[in-house]
């Protein structure tokens, strides 16, 4: 009896001995990157909270939304979409077989959501009133896409937040409360995939308000739509990368239902991913036709358009197809990464590069070094606290007392 | 005051404010009706 | 068509949302149409009456307490160059030049009638005040600046140095002034009458018999009667706006109708989607019910066939046996009756030795 309650409470002691372990001890090139970034980061945002935005960041009056926004926001919330596609094919859509990729799926999304919240807070310039939820508390505008979004991400990652608790949870061995977390599951998912239909297409929406700033080639009534579908895409890419990157460092975490799980996920994902691309390459085009926009496809804008359209959209949906074909894992790895710098560079276009198209040159905004380098150390906290979870917690592998269980 | 609203942003800020009252109570709803729907039946897990 | 305005409360306000929602139903108007604030307040500003002698900005700077400049207002070389509207100039006048003459047009906030500024606003810090101003107030905003994107004609300014309480700025028809029955100080100062200070109808009424006093002076438009649904600030000009660097491709949609398919299609998505999502869940869940009710059925199945056959089986083998039995015991009778046969027969035979 006591035995078994020893087990079910893990001591306080462990718990510290487990978050203090180390396993990154030998030196390598890549780890004094990493710890460069993070120094460097460390003094930018000393910076950027006592000097202002002005101090770090090339932001103009004309382009007031840069780096923090075209890339943190912007691509940082479309690549988090893996948790609810994985989250909805397991629990909802009855693909019990990718039951192993959830939790990775949603540890990945549960990070990068907290991390668009933080770079927002570097973004605005009042943080300590996006803190005390101001657009939610002290006075709403509701009419703004933005508050939409603002408050989905906000629920969304609540939600995640309480998919994600069963993993601390299990480690720590706090039975009852783990067991009353999963039993939220159904809810939790039907809830995380509103909240991400919603905000992941109102982020495109965000600017159906500018029509005649953004290239008409990207601008259209259907952006919260290309926004939607391209997002399933990118969280569909981001699991197969992501998992292709554990596999590769975190392998020896790894427990037999996830590795066995592993190559039929991966191509049933591909099958996925060529599917959506088919259809959302359907929907670019209906974009431009709605808006008679052939004629500027010969212009450099245009070229630069169909760049993104044929190199990723199009060649991604025809590759995933034939990696699930031939059942290839090397060709959807590289595929995935080919997808995923396609919806990268789509949300940059849109955010930053088909954005005031119209100004002459040097009126365009180019983020400063800093800005990057910002941008750079959010992603490095975010793998690195992957790491430290994926390494301790039960992610990739099931917990030996919570076998079979969920 | 002028009680009457005479630009489409006010109307659409009053509208748009409904709304958002109304899904958050939907939602707290459709939680209480999934139970009650589903309350007995036999493959429950 | 104006409709009433109906009080809305915040989130928590339940008990307040039938007032809200029923409210002074019987006012409301059959078609949603919005002419704005009746009777408010706008500045016509006739480019051909410019001089450019930068007396508007001047006053905007007094009046707005903001910091001088480094060159005086009267150094006429600072016209050289385009500029923008800052944080600490409200108002710019910029030069022209078209075939040889230089045409001064004046850049301020345009007051739109339907703002872009506040329809994306996301703590509805902008307002459409019914006096025509539209005025932002600092102490809600967050300085997400979406309104800086939002703004089809690049008015409102970012104060990205300021380390701490950063605010947008723009130009605010000096609302504070108008209240007091005073005219904007831009307009004020002007010593040509360029600028025109009046109600937006009556301006429109001026500026149209303007054109058709003069012509030859003017190009038949007033910029600004209809540009994204109208604003308070109106245009005349001898040349082309889109020749003096006023976009005239902005259309005429008002702001809010933007975005306004994208918002209703959110009510949409929060109620079906759960009913779909449900609903997939339910079918999933009971397809796997069957399965496995059929995966059951069938094992009960093969156990009952593999017990049938055992027993057939069993009963052959008894069947077989019981034969097997009734043979032997058939062999041990004939084997008997042919033993006594035998010995009948020998018997015999020995009795008719005997016999003969």
């Amino acid at each position: 009896m006591s035995e078994q309650k020893n087990k079910q409470a893990r001591g306080v002691t462990d718990v510290v001995l487990g978050l203090m372990r180390d396993d990154n001890a030998k030196f390598s090139p890549l780890a004094a990157f990493t710890g460069i970034i993070l120094l460097v980061g460390t003094v930018l945002t000393v910076l950027r909270f006592t000097q202002g935005l002005g101090a770090v960041t090339n932001l103009t009056n004309t382009h007031p939304w840069g780096m923090w926004i075209g890339f943190d926001l912007m691509c940082g919330v479309a690549l988090a979409a893996g948790g609810y596609t994985t989250s909805a094919a397991c629990y909802l859509f009855g693909m019990k077989k990718y039951h192993s990729a959830v939790r990775p799926a949603i540890l990945t999304a549960f990070l990068g959501y907290a991390m668009v919240v933080v770079s927002l807070l570097y973004d605005v310039g009042r943080p300590d009133r996006l803190v005390l939820a101001y657009p939610f508390i002290v006075q709403q505008g509701t009419t703004s896409l933005l508050f939409e979004v603002g408050l989905c991400v906000l629920l969304y990652l609540t939600v995640l937040f309480l998919e994600f608790t069963p993993i601390p949870l299990e480690w720590l061995g706090l039975r009852k409360a783990r067991n009353i977390a999963v039993k939220l599951t159904l809810t939790l998912t039907i809830f995380g995939v509103v909240l991400s239909t919603l905000h992941q297409s109102s982020l495109g929406a965000l600017f159906l308000i500018a029509p005649s700033k953004l290239h008409p080639l990207w601008y259209s009534p259907y952006l919260g739509v290309f926004f939607f579908v391209s997002s399933i895409a990118a969280g569909l890419s981001m699991v197969i990368f992501e998992s292709m990157l554990s596999h590769k460092k975190l392998r020896h975490r790894m427990g037999k239902a996830y590795l066995e799980e592993h190559p039929p996920l991966i191509l049933g994902y591909a099958k996925a991913a060529s599917l959506v691309l088919f259809g959302y390459f359907m929907v670019k085009v209906v974009g431009v036709s709605a808006g008679d926009n052939w004629y500027l496809l010969l212009t450099p804008y245009g070229i630069w358009f169909l760049v993104e359209l044929l190199g990723f959209v199009a060649l991604p949906c025809f590759l995933f197809a034939v990696g699930s074909r031939n059942k290839d894992p090397g060709l959807i790895k590289f595929t995935a990464v080919l997808t995923i710098i396609g919806i990268v560079l789509n949300r940059l276009n849109i955010s930053m590069i088909a954005f005031n198209w119209h100004l002459p040159l040097d009126e365009r905004y180019i983020p400063s070094w800093m800005e990057i380098t910002l941008s750079v150390y959010m992603v490095t906290c975010l793998i690195l606290a992957f790491r430290f979870i994926a390494t301790r917690m039960p992610v990739f592998d099931e917990h030996p007392d919570f076998k079979g269980q969920h | 005051m002028d009680n009457t609203i005479h630009t489409l942003q006010d109307f659409m800020l009053h509208t748009e404010s409904n709304t958002y009252i109304l899904m958050g109570i939907y939602l707290v709803c459709m939680i209480g009706f999934w139970i009650f729907l589903t309350q007995k039946d036999e493959d429950q897990d | 068509m104006a409709i009433s305005r109906r009080n809305f409360l915040g989130w928590m306000g339940a008990a307040g949302l039938s007032a809200s929602l029923v409210g002074k139903q019987a006012h409301a108007a059959s078609t949603k149409e919005f002419a704005g604030h009746p009777g408010s307040y706008g500045v016509l500003h006739d480019i051909t009456r410019c001089v450019g002698c930068r007396s508007c900005e001047e006053a905007c700077n007094t009046v707005n307490k903001l910091p001088k400049p480094a060159k005086p207002y009267t150094d006429e070389s600072v016209l050289n160059k385009k500029r923008k509207l800052t944080t600490t100039e409200y108002t710019i006048v910029n030069k022209s030049v078209q075939e040889g003459s230089p045409i001064f047009i004046k850049t301020q906030c345009n007051h739109c009638l339907e703002p872009a500024c506040a329809s994306v606003c996301f703590v509805n810090a902008f307002q459409k005040l019914p006096n025509g101003a539209v005025v932002y107030d600092a102490s809600v905003c967050v300085g997400c600046r979406y309104c800086m994107i939002a703004c089809p004609f690049e008015v409102p300014t970012y104060e990205y140095d300021a380390p701490y309480t950063p605010e947008v700025v723009k130009c605010t028809l000096c609302a504070p002034l108008l209240e007091k029955g005073l005219l904007p100080g831009c307009v004020e100062s002007c010593p040509t009458e360029s600028l025109l200070f009046g109600k937006r109808d009556d301006l429109l009424k001026i500026a149209r018999a303007r054109i058709e006093k003069f012509p030859s002076r003017y190009v038949d438009h007033i910029y600004g009667e209809q540009e994204m649904g109208g604003t308070s600030w109106l245009y005349l000009s001898g040349v082309p706006f889109k020749d003096i660097g006023m976009r005239e491709d902005l259309g005429n949609t008002p702001a809010p109708k933007l975005t306004s398919g994208a918002l209703h299609l959110i009510p949409m998505v929060v109620s079906l989607w759960p009913v779909f999502l449900a609903g997939m869940y339910g079918m999933t869940k009971r397809r796997n019910t069957i399965a496995d009710e059929e995966k059951a059925k069938a094992v009960a199945i093969a156990i009952e066939q593999t017990e049938n056959k055992a027993a057939e089986i069993l009963s052959q083998a008894m069947e077989k046996a019981k034969k097997e039995k009734e043979n032997v015991s058939k062999r041990v009778e004939r084997a008997r009756e042919n033993r006594v046969k035998k010995a009948l027969e020998h018997s015999s035979s020995t009795n008719s030795d005997e016999g003969a």
